[in-house]
């Protein structure tokens, strides 16, 4: 049986898409950038909110996304 | 490590002699490390997993030099490279075994969800949510192309990485997203047009975050 969160989940953004939606390709692109931003206490979300969309929705690169953020912030604060 | 600015980085990198081997070798270690602290939290992957990962990534670092755009510091688009190659390979051994036939099987018949036995939400809830699910049911039947279907039931339903569906349908990551981007695209167009209020049926589906 499928999972009623995945399904919740599945439903919520059928009915949440929006047509400006990025692809995969340019969130990677941005994601340095974004993590950087985050890092440094900015928002990126307010300032990349494609980016910020696109992480809500893509597990593959929100996974990607909370590595890198873990990784810049664990080599920062041990330098 | 000496510390070096982007330009540097990217000198060194390009240049030849022993300044290229003394950057190639802090920007190892620094990848190592920061791996290391990304993969912290995953008992299957050893030290040997992330070394092997930093290589593989240093060579499509070196070969794609020129794509650095300069938006960060280098190091830190490196390590993006880094954790991209290293999550490559896990989702890729994690779902070796799956074949994409046997998934769609799987769900296909049984989206009859366990949403209907849900204790959270109350009746009301119970039966607009049990609506619009057999709305979602029959409009992913009727509107959506064979590849469409399959995408949204492999990655949407069943959890399986996009990255992992898309090379099994010979496409891309990025392709597939926007594949399923364009199917959802197509639900919420035909939902809105057999009369569903977007917002009140999201207020349905809003009863828990999980």
């Amino acid at each position: 049986m499928i999972e009623s969160s995945r399904i919740k989940r599945a439903v919520r953004s059928i009915l949440t898409t929006r047509p400006d939606e990025i692809g995969c390709e340019e969130c990677l692109a941005r994601m340095d950038r974004f993590v950087e931003m985050k890092l440094d206490g900015k928002d990126p979300a307010e300032a990349m909110p494609l980016v910020q969309d696109h992480l809500q929705r893509c597990r593959d690169c929100h996974q990607e996304f909370e590595a890198l953020l873990r990784a810049i912030q664990a080599v920062a604060d041990r330098r | 490590m000496r510390e070096r600015t982007n330009q540097e980085w990217l000198a060194e990198l390009a240049g030849p002699g022993p300044e290229r081997e003394e950057a190639l070798a802090d920007l190892r270690a620094r990848l190592v490390r920061g791996l290391g602290y990304a993969m912290a939290d995953r008992p299957d992957v050893t030290e040997a997993h992330i070394e092997g990962f930093v290589q593989e990534a240093l060579l499509k670092i070196l070969d794609n030099l020129d794509a650095f755009r300069g938006e960060s510091h280098f190091t830190t688009w490196a390590q993006k490279i880094a954790v991209h190659e290293a999550f490559t390979e896990l989702r890729r051994k994690r779902w070796e075994n799956v074949s994409l036939d046997d998934l769609i099987d799987r769900y296909e018949g049984d989206f009859t969800p366990a949403i209907l036995t849900d204790p959270d939400p109350s009746p009301e809830q119970q039966v607009t949510q049990g609506a619009l699910l057999r709305m979602v049911k029959r409009f992913i039947a009727e509107e959506l192309t064979e590849r469409q279907r399959q995408a949204m039931l492999a990655v949407v339903f069943a959890g399986m990485p996009t990255e992992e569906v898309a090379r099994r349908m010979h496409t891309n990551r990025n392709a597939l997203y926007k594949l399923m981007h364009d199917a959802r695209q197509r639900l919420q167009r035909r939902m809105r047009d057999a009369g569903v209020s977007l917002e009140e049926a999201l207020a349905a589906f809003e009863s828990d975050s999980r």
